[in-house]
């Protein structure tokens, strides 16, 4: 037990006493957080936008009132003549123009036939389809209105599952589970198998082999520490989420970090297992960054939503890891959803865990034949 | 006493034969130089011995364990220093030995201890507190030895450990394996410089696998009738394939 100690302190003392190591385990889950949380978002605000009006009614007014007194869109301009639009999305300083039918109060009330057109720039569709939504959220939220006042026929309202669990629009929602995948992925995937590749490449790997330590304790003790930080990590970024993203953690605290723990399982396991195939720190890295950071990041859902993907990757997303830990955190920490809502992943996860560990200590040379 | 007993040791890759039966007997407290060019298998062969991996075929015992059963007995009755890594750069000269003083299981409370004393032989307790990475090359290699024999193993295997180190360190670098001989130590070298295996008791010579000649190094020098080693080792390796 005592000489396990001293391996594990070893172990703390490479970390503390590399600056480079130190910083990226330290200052990069806090930079990543807010840099996704604050900076990188699909969140939209104070969109300019363009009105066409050829009614000029009552109902088209307090449709306009609503959307320009909202936080997301500001007016900029009227448009008098239709062929004008196309014209000022060329001059790009209008991100929506809304084209309304003519006698618009008239026909709501009657025919049922009231238009409006909602024109946005399709070369950003991320950003066209969020603007486009968001003023058809609006327009719904006043035909609601009018719905109470006067007792018309329903309408149908169209909502869409994202907002229901992010009444504010917030990007963050979206982006804080996915950067605690990475994070993880990079502590425990990255740096595992690159410390332990360091040791065969210094020849150490060698030395402590010959040594009477058991080889389990010897992979033990450099998984450990890695182990410890990557939970100060996911606290800190719980935390970031909580004061500076005023991300509420609506689910149990317990099973979040139970689940965390899962994932970090995995992800040690997969360190380990790229450790057990290369005998380079650089082919480690790369490895880690090509195999594992770029599919988490790109394949994830984290970026991309993963139904709009070509099939076959969505069948590689099936197997990134991140993919299920991002849901089941969504589920538990901004849901607020329980143990039963997110079985699938973690049986998922937990079989990820079981192969891979099994795997890679089947990998790892004891001897070194 | 015999100390390293092996009898047709093999070790085969495949269809490639590394070692081919080898057969050889080290006395304890004896400084045993293991010569060949590369790729003649010394490192292989070693390995066989030092636990890492495990003969094709033969027997063999290591400090009275056997090679195919006990390898985890051998590791506690060796030490081990490879050319390749010394120590490590990043830990303090004391943080290194405490640490393989502790893997090999040398009690705690006699860690301490043996560091100060280990240190004030060599002249080194200032260095204490020094990272390794701020020390010369042979300073390095030294400590790296002494490591290796911190726990006082009954062998300790060198894996050329002054590669790359100059002539007179090299000379300071044999009193302490001299110093490790006589205070019972056996010492099993591997080395190119053929000068270091005039310092040997004895010397084997590998070629393509097979070890061609085991003596002393004046025995061998009659035998084949010339005045140094390196004139021995050239005859003998003269006619190897596996360069």
């Amino acid at each position: 037990m005592k000489k396990f100690l001293v391996f594990i302190q070893k172990e703390f003392y490479h970390i503390v006493r590399d600056t480079w190591t130190m910083i990226i385990l330290l200052v990069l889950p806090i930079l990543m957080t807010l840099l996704f949380g604050f900076g990188i978002s699909t969140e939209i605000k104070n969109a300019k936008f363009a009105v066409y009006d050829p009614s000029h009614d009552l109902a088209t007014q307090k449709i306009i009132d609503k959307i320009k007194t909202s936080d997301y869109f500001t007016l900029e301009t009227y448009i008098d003549d239709p062929a004008d639009i196309e014209t000022i999305f060329q001059e790009g300083k209008i991100a929506l123009v809304i084209v309304f039918s003519e006698q618009f109060y008239e026909n709501m009330l009657h025919t049922g036939d009231a238009q409006i057109l909602l024109i946005a720039d399709g070369t950003d569709p991320n950003t066209a389809s969020t603007l486009t939504s968001y003023a058809s959220r609006l327009v719904a939220s006043y035909q609601q209105d009018q719905m109470g006042a006067t007792g018309m026929p329903p309408y149908q309202i169209h909502t869409e599952v994202k907002l229901l669990y992010n009444p504010t629009l917030k990007g963050s929602y979206n982006t804080v589970p996915g950067v605690m995948g990475m994070i993880l992925m990079l502590i425990c995937a990255m740096m595992t198998s690159v410390s332990i590749a360091r040791e065969k490449e210094l020849g150490s790997m060698e030395v402590i082999l010959v040594s009477p330590m058991p080889p389990l304790l010897i992979i033990l003790s450099k998984v450990i520490p890695y182990f410890a930080i990557s939970i100060v990590n996911f606290t800190t970024v719980l935390l970031l989420s909580v004061y500076a993203l005023e991300i509420p953690i609506v689910g149990s605290l317990f099973l979040l970090y139970g689940l965390a723990l899962l994932f970090i399982f995995v992800s040690l396991a997969l360190g380990l297992l790229i450790s057990s195939l290369v005998d380079k720190q650089i082919v480690a890295l790369l490895i880690s960054v090509m195999g594992l950071l770029l599919p988490t990041v790109l394949l994830s859902g984290l970026m991309f939503p993963i139904e709009n993907m070509p099939l076959l990757l969505q069948g590689i997303a099936q197997i990134v890891p991140a993919k299920w830990f991002i849901v089941a955190v969504k589920n538990v920490m901004i849901k607020g959803l329980g143990i039963t809502s997110i079985m699938k992943e973690l049986v998922v996860l937990g079989a990820m865990a079981v192969v891979l560990i099994t795997l890679s200590l089947k990998k790892f040379k004891i001897r070194l034949d | 006493m015999k100390v390293i007993e092996t009898d047709k040791l093999t070790k085969k890759f495949g269809s490639f034969t590394a070692v081919d039966s080898i057969s050889m007997e080290v006395e304890k407290g004896e400084i045993f130089g293991f010569l060949g060019a590369n790729g003649a298998g010394k490192t292989t062969a070693m390995r066989m011995l030092c636990g890492l991996s495990t003969p094709t075929s033969g027997k063999g015992t290591v400090a009275g364990f056997d090679i195919n059963k006990n390898p985890e007995d051998i590791k506690k009755n060796i030490g081990y220093m490879s050319q390749k890594f010394a120590l490590y750069e990043d830990l303090k000269v004391w943080e290194n030995l405490r640490l393989f003083g502790g893997i090999y299981g040398v009690p705690q409370k006699e860690i301490e201890p043996r560091i100060d004393k280990l240190l004030t032989t060599l002249g080194f307790m200032d260095e204490k507190n020094t990272m390794v990475k701020a020390l010369p090359l042979g300073w390095k290699q030294k400590l790296s030895f002494s490591a290796s024999i911190f726990h006082e193993p009954k062998i300790v295997f060198l894996d050329e450990p002054t590669g790359g180190v100059d002539p007179a360190t090299r000379r300071q670098f044999w009193e302490l394996i001299y110093d490790a001989s006589d205070r019972g130590i056996t010492v099993f070298v591997t080395t190119h410089y053929m000068d270091e295996a005039e310092y040997c008791d004895r010397v084997s010579i590998m070629v393509d696998g097979k070890i061609e000649a085991l003596d002393s190094p004046k025995n061998l020098k009659s035998t084949f009738n010339v005045e140094s080693m390196d004139e021995v080792f050239f005859q003998l390796a003269r006619g190897a394939k596996n360069e």
